[in-house]
């Protein structure tokens, strides 16, 4: 199918951009990469009467390393993230997250900026940027805010984006050098959307104990989650197998997933319990070697 | 129409210039407006592949890209790979490796083949799936297409190219 007509602005500024988004409101979409607009907009699902092409706008894609976070530009492309060798070094979740990212295509074009504003709740940088705790720059005609990645989704495709707002930055904290990680995701086909992801980020002590632990759900929530249950359960402990499975069927708890036509929610909770077990494994031996 | 723009842009590398309605899927724009039918259209959300042209070199799915956004831009498309009639060298092995069969995935196979080959002029078995992995094929099973591939790479490298 084709998109519904629409008006199609290319605004040169950010300034322009906040008075169109003052002055059309709701009925006008931002197009950003389009990855995930233009499919809804063939489908007929969304009919925005305007778009408005941000991709002309200088100065919204860059990665930048800034006092301990890095500094990433809502425009910036999900290729650039994948293939960033300063954000391979420093977030290295992040980088293997991005890689997941759909196919090479569409990872050419969409952008972070746009990913996180469209809220799909399989969206690997939705997961990402709940996990490592970001923080989110919105701009509008009445200025800029900051925003928790903890306090942005409310729920399925839905955030606290207010009509006329538009994010500008996302910068994300920058784990310490002894942090270790691991990422499960599983789709029936290559490039698919994630029907289950766990991403971990474990903080071990000299001592071999856990200090910090997050583990954050992708898919199986109306919006990425954090099972903060199980992460306390982690912390001053010193890792087994036992503690590893506690964990385990914890994070599995935490989650409440739909079914649907690629695997039912008991399925999908198994998924949880599973990839949380070998993603604690993974990162734990990423820390044994690390040692070494 | 609403609005309706002029523009002008390189498709394989010949001017072209147009006044498109802001709706226009690009894949359409260079299968009706510019009389490529080798790009092809299976799913136009961004899934099947078949769509896929490069854009000022990058891979891209023009059944994401509306012709107002490549104003400027160079496109190539798979007729734009052979030159003076010679076939390029990763169209020769899809054809000597039986790489195709109905055709319909062929091109954006093809272009994505090229375009890994640019980068990467010795990729690995795993490698090759992973870059096709945005290409849905009904036919082929990919063995084929995996295969055409690495011969395209054998081919490329003893031409230097």
């Amino acid at each position: 199918m084709k998109p519904a007509p629409f008006e199609y602005l290319d605004p040169r500024t950010k300034e322009e951009v906040f008075q169109l988004l003052d002055e059309l409101g709701e009925d006008a979409k931002l197009l950003a990469g389009g990855q995930s607009l233009l499919p809804i907009m063939n489908f007929r699902l969304a009919r925005p009467s305007h778009l408005i092409d941000i991709n002309r706008i200088p100065g919204l894609d860059y990665i930048r390393e800034e006092n301990g976070h890095m500094a990433i530009g809502a425009m910036t492309r999900e290729r650039a993230i994948e293939i960033s060798g300063v954000i391979k070094e420093k977030i290295p979740i992040l980088s293997e997250a991005a890689r997941h990212i759909a196919f090479l295509p569409i990872r050419n074009k969409g952008t972070i900026g746009g990913s996180i504003a469209h809220a799909d709740p399989s969206a690997e940088l939705c997961l990402m940027i709940k996990l490592l705790g970001a923080q989110i720059r919105v701009e509008s005609s009445q200025g800029s805010r900051w925003m928790d990645a903890d306090d942005f989704f409310q729920t399925y495709l839905t955030t606290v984006l207010e009509p006329n707002e538009m994010i500008t930055e996302i910068q994300i904290p920058i784990p310490p050098k002894e942090t270790v990680y691991s990422f499960n995701t599983f789709s029936r086909r290559h490039g698919d959307f994630a029907i289950v992801s766990v991403a971990i980020l474990l903080q071990m002590g000299r001592d071999g104990l856990c200090e910090k632990a997050k583990i954050a759900l992708g898919s199986v929530n109306p919006t990425p989650i954090r099972a903060h249950g199980a992460e306390d359960l982690l912390v001053g402990r010193k890792m087994s197998g036992k503690l590893m499975d506690e964990v385990s069927i914890l994070t599995e708890e935490a989650c409440d997933p739909d079914s649907d036509i690629h695997a039912s929610a008991e399925n999908k909770r198994e998924m949880v319990r599973v990839f949380t077990g070998r993603g604690l494994r993974e990162a734990f031996k990423r820390y044994e070697e690390s040692r070494r | 129409m609403i609005g309706q723009r002029a523009i002008k842009l390189y498709v394989n590398g010949d001017m072209v210039e147009a006044t498109v309605e802001p709706r226009k899927l690009l894949s359409d724009f260079l299968r009706d407006d510019v009389g490529l039918s080798g790009v092809h259209i299976g799913c136009e959300h961004g899934h099947c592949g078949a769509c896929t042209v490069l854009v000022n070199g990058e891979l891209v799915r023009s059944c994401l890209t509306l012709a107002v956004q490549v104003d400027g831009c160079h496109i190539v498309t798979i007729e734009g790979l052979a030159k003076d009639g010679k076939l390029h060298p990763v169209q020769e092995s899809f054809y000597e490796n039986y790489g195709a069969q109905c055709g319909f995935c062929t091109p954006g196979q093809v272009l994505t083949s090229y375009a890994l080959l640019k980068e990467n002029p010795n990729p690995t078995e795993e490698e090759i799936r992973e870059a096709i992995s945005g290409h849905l094929c009904r036919c082929t099973g990919y063995y084929s297409i995996v295969e055409s591939v690495k011969a395209a790479a054998e081919k490329m490298r003893e031409q230097n190219l």
